[in-house]
């Protein structure tokens, strides 16, 4: 932010006018949105709300079977994805520059696989992992179609955290006779391990918002999953399906969003705190 | 090529691992073609544009309403949200105190991670009775912009904050050394110098945009139709897909998968536009 000469002129304060506007529009709509379901939501939210079954379609009862199938959701497309993630991030990082036509090829993929849009994930995740694959409605086509669409967004961070590492580290490992496999395991993930963590909780971020992939691929049952071939609903899809498909869902459903929004919140200021320990460390 | 023969697998490991992002983007298309090849084998194409109506079971496949549903819807949040994001961004650059700049960066970042379906399930209890009480039945065109609208401002702001910072600060200091006033170094410098930037940005918003599914879904009252005026339902591709997937058999869903292909068409035009864009502005 550079600081600009004030002066004040016609134009100038047209200018000011406009975007103080146009902030304080953004700013009370966030004010709006964030209390109407803070207050709204905390009717209903207790303990109990958290770990006790849904009735009646999840107009009483709880989340319990939703959150743990949120998790599972969570936990399977992060296994998925991040041995694939680092595998590409290291590869493009340490391997490759952008001219190689390999390096180039994969990147472009990337682009275009961070932009399908999530409703067209969910179609192929449906044609191909419920029904080729045979994986049924289960948590597992779930994850795996989860996995598919955060894969850009995790090797674009693991691949930056790579780059931003000083290249003294690697002529220094080179000169002490250290083979690549050593580099790369004993020094540059250990130096990257925050960064690392840092792409897994904005790829636990995104995955967890993602709903219309989820449709038809981890399916809406509001049962408790006994293994990751079961159905099961996320959070996410159970707040979709009570304000559209259950009259009378709306105070259970201002709960269930508070839920997902306090986590996402918890995530966002988790990602800061560990982003200013990487700053600060690279400073010293 | 290596000496240790521990750095040829690890070598590739990593290669093919990476090949895995190419292969799942290939498999996307592969099947949204394999899928949709039934209808349009069976089908002339000006069958979308000109058939009676929207009757799949009896071989009536007009897919014009949804698709100008799903432009209507996207060009109306754009148009909204360009203007408000770019003025907001400018307040955070270059008029408000340091702390609200550093807040309200923070409020978009935390707005741009709240998950879509939040904002629609909103939309349903907050802006559609609003819009009924104007004029029924209050899902319409109309509530589904706004929702977008919502939903696709956070992204816009982030875009032009970012654009906003690489103008070369070299420029801006020699400006205001030769002593132009705020509007101008804004209105002539800056602005032309992110131009660029704004532009694919909001390309790559777009196709964000026009992917959006269930938040829409939730609010546009899905009536197959060419809307007469703003308060009349409408139904966009993306939620015709998400309404009859699960029901859906032989060409119909065939029809469904065509319209997810074109989709993807729309939005892989779209980023290769946006990249054209960043790579002209490198070159100059």
């Amino acid at each position: 932010m550079i600081l600009l000469p004030s002066n004040h002129n016609l134009a100038d304060k047209i200018l000011k006018l406009v975007s103080w506007l146009c902030g304080s529009f953004v700013l009370l709509f966030f004010a709006f949105l964030f209390f109407d379901i803070l207050l709204q939501g905390y009717e209903r939210l207790n303990i109990e709300f958290i770990y006790s079954n849904p009735l009646n379609a999840g107009r009483e009862g709880g989340i319990a079977p939703m959150l743990i199938s949120t998790l599972l959701l969570l936990f399977l497309c992060l296994a998925i994805a991040l041995p694939i993630s680092m595998s590409c991030a290291i590869y493009l990082a340490e391997y490759t520059n952008e001219n190689q036509w390999f390096s180039r090829f994969i990147r472009r993929s990337l682009s275009m696989l961070a932009s399908v849009p999530s409703i067209v994930m969910g179609m192929f995740g449906y044609a191909f992992f419920v029904i080729s694959l045979n994986l049924g409605f289960s948590i597992l086509s779930g994850a795996l179609t989860l996995a598919a669409m955060i894969l850009p967004l995790l090797i674009r961070n693991i691949e930056d955290t790579l780059r931003n590492i000083s290249n003294i580290h690697r002529l220094n490992a080179t000169a002490l006779g250290l083979s690549k496999f050593r580099t790369i395991f004993q020094i540059l993930l250990p130096m990257s391990i925050q960064g690392i963590f840092l792409a897994l909780i904005l790829g636990i971020g995104r995955a967890m918002a993602e709903t219309a992939a989820l449709l038809y691929t981890s399916g809406y049952v509001t049962r408790m999953p006994d293994t990751v071939f079961d159905s099961g609903r996320s959070l996410s899809v159970h707040i979709f399906d009570l304000s559209m498909n259950v009259p009378g869902g709306e105070q259970s459903a201002y709960s269930s969003a508070l839920v997902l929004v306090l986590l996402l919140l918890s995530i966002n200021f988790f990602t800061h705190w560990i982003g200013r320990k990487i700053q600060v460390r690279s400073i010293t | 090529m290596f000496l240790h023969i521990r750095d040829s697998v690890l070598f590739f490991t990593l290669k093919s691992l990476s090949g895995i992002s190419i292969v799942s983007l290939l498999f996307i298309i592969f099947y949204l073609v394999s899928e949709s090849s039934m209808v349009l084998s069976k089908i002339n194409l000006s069958h979308f544009i000109f058939d009676a109506g929207w009757y799949p079971i009896e071989g009536q496949f007009l897919l014009l309403p949804m698709i100008v549903g799903s432009l209507f819807i996207t060009v109306g949040a754009m148009l909204l949200a360009i203007p408000v994001g770019i003025f907001t961004a400018i307040l955070c650059q270059f008029y408000a105190p340091i702390w609200l700049s550093q807040t309200l960066q923070r409020i978009i970042e935390i707005l741009s991670g709240i998950p879509s379906v939040v904002y629609g399930f909103w939309g349903v209890v907050v802006i559609v009775p609003v819009l009924a009480s104007i004029q029924a039945p209050g899902t319409s065109l109309l509530a589904g912009i706004i929702v977008l609208t919502f939903i696709i401002m956070p992204g816009i702001v982030l875009i032009a904050n970012n654009a906003f910072q690489e103008v070369d600060k070299m420029h801006i200091q020699n400006a205001i050394t030769l002593g132009l006033s705020r509007y101008s170094i804004i209105r002539h410098i800056i602005l032309p110098y992110a131009q660029r930037g704004l532009l694919s940005g909001t390309i790559l918003q777009s196709g964000r945009a026009i992917g959006e599914t269930l938040a829409v879904l939730m609010v546009c009252g899905n009536v197959v139709q060419f809307p007469g005026n703003i308060f009349e339902p409408v139904r966009t591709l993306t939620s015709n897909i998400a309404l009859e997937m699960a029901y859906a058999m032989d060409e119909h869903r065939s029809a469904l998968f065509l319209s997810g292909l074109i989709l993807m068409l729309v939005v892989l035009t779209l980023i290769l536009l946006a990249e054209r864009i960043e790579l002209s502005a490198k070159s100059t």
